[in-house]
């Protein structure tokens, strides 16, 4: 099983490399957005302030605390299901140049359309382990659109973020399919042996 | 005796609601590394690796496992030798639940239904949800303590079968119910699982379900052939931890049933999720608490 240490911004190069079930480290920037976040980026049309080119999103709404100097610090940073925001995610990765999707559960074909033809991954993270992915979060560097918070744009540094699997990759493989076909493959087998078929 | 003190009921029900977030039960890590050891499938395995090294941060630094800190359950078991107030116990486990989320501080995850407004307070109307139980020649306040997750409780479902389906159609519809949720519940996880009573009594058994310590069977030998049966039939779809592929696609199927209408085959499914988080106070009429699980 290939292992991968990258540093975000990521390049077409990096992504591409990477095929499904390959795992995945990295250092470097991070965004973190949510259902809000992209509902006013691309329902209600406003441009995103600093520039998403080559970054990974991560699907979050973090817990944290502003302190009296105006600082972002970390309580808590998870991750949350990504099918929910799935119809935002062709245009991220085709016109902001998002290189990876950071999640749990997966997107759909569109999604995957997206990454194959500009050159961008969906990279699974172990759901629920909150304590570790907040432990990697160096720094909260900015928040976007504080209005929004928690689903405001956050701009994270990481170091060693992951293990991440690469479960949707730039070629056309989606590890989440795969599974469930060849759990469907079996089930006539599992049917008859429960008695149920 | 001095009355008893309800503000003992307040701080528990903050404390436990915390302790339930950051220190997971022994019975769900023996059962997440019994489970580690027997996974073959390297990228599942790299799975339980992070989960351990999850729980390691989580118990080294006191803080949460999980960013969604869920809506808070309380199963509130009542002793008959002693005359508990049950209005008091229930004000002050929902003001307890709010401490604990405004003075942790973490994010509280309720909201209005249709405003979506969210008051920071993980309660509201109808939250925490409370449930009561009364047992005899017990004079303890024994308190149950669940956060629950939405990634597994949106995967819940229930169905009215026909008698004439037979137990055939509960066992398909449950695991059919797994194989569909794939990876949204944050597998490996327990699944709850009622049997028999009311539309909103079967959904009740399987919340149950999945409060019992993981693995403990259920005492009627027919009942836990069938826990067995199905975590077999679970674990060969193959959807394994965060539904990447693997051996292992749940800790635990916990089953309680009730009896139902002649005309009735009632079931429902209510996963959790592998932080299968609970805690557990219990309180004495001297107002001294033992805290556990």
């Amino acid at each position: 099983m290939p292992e991968y240490h990258l540093h975000s911004p990521f390049s077409e190069e990096d992504v591409r490399q990477l095929q499904a079930g390959d795992i995945v480290y990295f250092d470097g920037l991070l965004f973190g957005i949510r259902d809000l976040t992209q509902i006013y980026m691309f329902d209600q049309n406003h441009e995103p302030p600093v520039s998403l080119a080559g970054a990974p999103c991560i699907h979050t709404a973090p817990s944290l605390r502003k302190t009296a100097d105006g600082k972002w610090q970390k309580i808590c940073v998870g991750t949350t299901t990504s099918t929910r925001m799935n119809r935002f995610t062709p245009a991220l990765i085709g016109r902001y140049g998002v290189r990876a999707i950071i999640g749990k559960g997966g997107l759909y074909k569109d999604s995957l359309e997206a990454m194959k033809t500009h050159g961008a991954v969906y990279l699974a993270i172990v759901g629920g382990a909150a304590a570790l992915e907040t432990q990697q979060i160096e720094e909260v560097e900015a928040v976007h659109w504080e209005h929004l918070h928690p689903e405001a744009l956050y701009q994270f540094r990481v170091r060693d973020f992951g293990p991440l699997s690469v479960a949707m990759d730039s070629h056309g493989r989606n590890l989440y399919a795969e599974v469930r076909d060849e759990a469907l493959r079996r089930l006539p087998e599992i049917y008859r042996k429960l008695g149920v078929a | 005796m001095a009355p008893f003190d309800y503000g003992i009921v307040e701080e528990a029900a903050k404390q436990t609601y915390i302790r339930a977030l950051c220190d997971l039960p022994p019975d769900v890590r023996a059962a997440l590394k019994k489970a580690y050891d027997r996974e073959t499938k390297p990228t599942a395995r790299a799975v339980f690796e992070a989960i351990f090294k999850t729980i390691e941060i989580a118990d080294r630094d006191k803080t949460l496992i999980c960013q969604d800190t869920g809506l808070p359950i309380y199963k509130v078991t009542i002793g008959s030798a002693f005359p508990w107030n049950g209005y008091e116990i229930k004000t002050r486990l929902s003001e307890g639940a709010r401490r604990a989320t405004q003075e942790f501080p973490f994010r509280g995850s309720s909201t209005h239904p249709l405003t979506r407004v969210n008051p920071q307070t993980s309660v509201g109307d109808g939250l925490p949800v409370i449930y009561f139980d009364f047992v005899k020649d017990s004079d303890c306040l024994n308190i149950l303590m669940a956060p629950k997750g939405s990634g597994s409780e949106n995967m819940s479902q229930m169905r009215m079968f026909y008698p004439a389906d037979g137990v055939k159609a509960l066992k398909k519809f449950i695991l059919d119910a797994v194989v569909e949720s794939g990876a949204n519940p944050c597998p490996p996880g327990v699944i709850g699982v009622g049997i028999g009573g009311t539309a909103d009594l079967v959904m009740k058994l399987a919340k149950d379900a999945i409060l019992r310590p993981v693995g403990q069977r259920h005492p009627d030998p027919a009942i836990a052939a069938m826990e067995v049966e199905l975590e077999e039939a679970i674990n060969a779809t193959g959807r394994g931890p965060m539904g990447l592929g693997g051996d292992v696609s749940a800790l635990a199927v916990h089953i309680e049933t009730a009896y139902t209408h002649i005309t009735q085959n009632p079931v429902a499914i209510n996963t959790q999720c592998w932080p299968a988080r609970r805690s557990r106070a219990i309180i004495h009429p001297n107002g001294s608490v033992e805290y556990g699980y």
